[in-house]
């Protein structure tokens, strides 16, 4: 960790340092400050654009986010190689003790993740309930035609035709929230499979990246997969509507996981470490997350704290206005305002 | 003048020798490196799970249960078969560039098997999707039904699978074992062609002699490129399906080492797990090794010793 804290100390000095009249928030010595974090690659374009668009305003603050995946950004913030990581699932108990002092969680914006198929002959947005997914994955339900999904959508002709199942091969913050979501309403997919990034899959075919999932389902009729929207929208496929705990069935959209946060942010614990799949409300989309960065409570970079708590003011205010052109929602107000509470635990002295 | 330069030669020659010697001495420290990092990060699954990591077909993250079998047989079933469709294409490229083909016609097309190693594998991945999986699916939805018998045409018609897989592989090697195939066909001493044909051989036969004494040769360059398919990752891993099963079957989606590492490092959270992910390393580095050195001994086997002697050996072979 020092010879993080000495590349930081040497890292700026290229600038001249900027008065200290404007509002920018000044950095302890006037100097230009580097802050490296790690994490998530799901979050990571806006993540980018965020630190780019923040760099402009504060041209003496430069933040480094390298998307590593969330496992890695964990482990690099346990060992102290970066300032702060970055997760689509909230650190485990037992990670958190291994680490070398208390770690806060802070949500930045929100994701979805959707079933996505190709059925030729099929136009309209099928019905999905969490039973249903549970089957597919499962591989329970092998054919289009199954009596459960025939029951969901009366008035779609279903062809009799193989259901191939796609899932991730790589191990993914989206896996996870599936895993999740499918792991509260089948205590089977709970006890056989499992809740994880990467799982032990009792059937399918497994495609690298969002972008693999997303091109195996658009090529391959039958199948179905899951992304996040923003894949299934570039790449012009038809995502489902799923049933969510108020009974409704609901596409994912900005305004639908948003719900879904609003919905749990009642009953949000101190630690933001929660799981808002299946979460309650009429329009809440159920298959839905928070992502997550991660600092320590009492930072060894005091400079680089400050900055970095100015930063997160700014994400959490200013530039959730680009979390739904990046494909993810914006986090409810009253979230937002615990978060700014929450800010303050972050020792600057 | 003439002391000098001879003094300053001697210099230059210790010089030269002495660093590209650290050079050699290096490589050699590189893979020891490599090969105790391996170990040594691979600790806690190699106290766990033992042998068994080696025997046991589960991978599951979640119940924290590692078994390599899956993998290890994807990586050895998928990389046979590429050879087995590489080979001969391969030595038939290699064959025609160094005793058949025109002058003007030898450039371009030396250049060309060379171009196709060239190509990142990611590029070959993504005409994998793009072009090969479709027909491969094509094929599979066509297969007749008396074949679909056969435990090698068992399964849905996925596209990507063990069939894909070995394609890409078998075209990604391709280069590999011909580019070496063809220098040692090239090493053959003209003398040998000449003898053959003075005997009144036919070009079809000598070609065969000139094959026979570079028997060695060509089976090093048939394992170099093995060792090429094996430790091979994007191309497969976004051909094969990711599926770790045990299956003779061409159309089931199955799973390699290098993918697993390649797919599953990154979110890997726990000691455990990532320890597992280095032993399946360890276990690649290991195969790799071994079948290196084998075909690195081969190559050499033939380039050295003199050269009468295994000429008069094929000749005498030949005879009896």
């Amino acid at each position: 960790m020092l010879v993080a804290a000495a590349a930081v100390a040497c890292g700026g000095g290229s600038s001249s340092p900027p008065p200290n009249s404007s509002a920018t928030p000044p950095a302890a010595s006037g100097a230009s400050i580097q802050i490296n974090g790690a994490g998530a690659t799901f979050p990571s374009p806006i993540y980018t654009k965020w630190t780019s668009e923040y760099n402009k305003l504060h041209p003496d603050v430069r933040i480094n986010y390298q998307p590593v995946g969330s496992g890695a950004g964990i482990r690099q913030l346990i060992s102290r190689t970066v300032f702060f990581g970055a997760s689509d699932q909230p650190m485990k108990d037992e990670q958190l003790t291994s680490a070398p002092g208390p770690v806060l969680h802070f949500p930045t914006v929100l994701g979805a993740v959707v079933p996505i198929y190709n059925l030729p002959g099929v136009s309209g947005d099928l019905k999905f309930s969490g039973p249903v997914l549970a089957g597919i994955v499962l591989g329970k339900i092998t054919k289009w035609n199954d009596p459960a999904l025939v029951k969901l959508n009366p008035g779609i002709k279903l062809p009799d035709l193989g259901l191939s199942f796609v899932h991730r091969s790589d191990g993914s913050g989206t896996t996870f929230v599936l895993a999740d979501y499918l792991g509260k309403i089948s205590p089977e997919f709970k006890s056989t499979v499992g809740v994880d990034a990467s799982l032990k899959w009792p059937v399918g075919v497994g495609a690298k990246g969002n972008e693999g999932v997303a091109g195996f389902v658009k090529q391959t009729p039958g199948s179905l997969g899951y992304t996040e929207p923003a894949y299934a929208n570039q790449n012009q496929i038809l995502f489902g509507a799923v049933q969510n705990s108020a009974g409704n069935f609901i596409k994912a959209n900005p305004g639908s996981v948003t719900a879904a946060a609003a919905g749990a942010a009642a009953a949000m614990p101190a630690d933001f470490r929660v799981s808002i799949t299946n979460a309650p409300g009429d329009q809440a989309y159920p298959i839905a997350s928070f992502t997550w960065m991660l600092f320590y409570e009492n930072p060894d970079d005091k400079a680089q704290a400050k900055a970095m708590v100015d930063f997160m003011k700014w994400a959490l205010g200013d530039g959730q206005k680009f979390a739904s052109d990046l494909g993810y929602s914006p986090l409810p107000a009253p979230v937002v305002d615990m978060e700014l509470k929450a800010l303050e635990r972050i020792k600057l002295q | 003048m003439a002391a000098r330069g001879a003094k300053s030669g001697r210099i230059d020659e210790t010089i030269f020798r002495v660093g590209t010697g650290a050079f050699g001495v290096l490589l050699i420290v590189i893979v020891i490196a490599i090969g105790i990092e391996l170990l040594r990060q691979s600790q806690l699954s190699i106290k766990q799970f033992g042998w068994h990591f080696w025997l046991t077909d589960t991978w599951d993250p979640v119940a924290g249960e590692f078994g390599a079998r899956p993998f290890i047989w994807g990586t050895l079933y998928s990389s046979v078969l590429a050879l087995l469709l590489s080979t001969p294409i391969a030595l038939g490229i290699a064959i025609y560039i160094s005793e058949l083909s025109p002058d003007w016609l030898r450039r371009p097309l030396m250049f060309l098997t060379e171009l196709l190693a060239a190509v990142p594998s990611i590029v070959y991945g993504l005409w994998g999707i793009f072009v090969l999986v479709p027909l491969v699916r094509q094929f599979e939805v066509n297969t007749p039904e008396w074949l679909r018998g056969v435990p090698l045409f068992t399964g849905p018609p996925l596209g990507v699978g063990m069939l894909s897989a070995a394609l890409i592989l078998a075209v990604m090697v391709i280069p590999f074992t011909s580019s070496i195939a063809r220098e040692v066909l090239r090493a053959v001493p003209q003398a040998q062609r000449e003898a053959a044909y003075a005997l009144g051989a036919t070009r079809w036969e000598a070609i065969r002699m000139a094959l026979f004494y570079a028997r060695t040769g060509i089976i090093g360059a048939v394992m170099l490129g093995f060792g090429r398919a094996l430790g091979e990752t994007m191309a497969v891993t976004m051909l094969i399906g990711n599926n770790p099963q045990i299956t003779w079957s061409l159309y089931a989606p199955q799973y390699t080492m290098a993918a697993v590492i390649a797919n599953e490092f990154t979110e890997a959270t726990n000691d455990l797990y990532l320890n597992a992910l280095v032993e399946i390393g360890l276990v690649l580095f290991a195969i790799t090794l071994v079948i290196n050195v084998i075909s690195r001994t081969l190559i050499w086997s033939m380039n050295r010793p003199a050269r009468p002697k295994t000429a008069r050996t094929a000749v005498v072979r030949e005879a009896a």
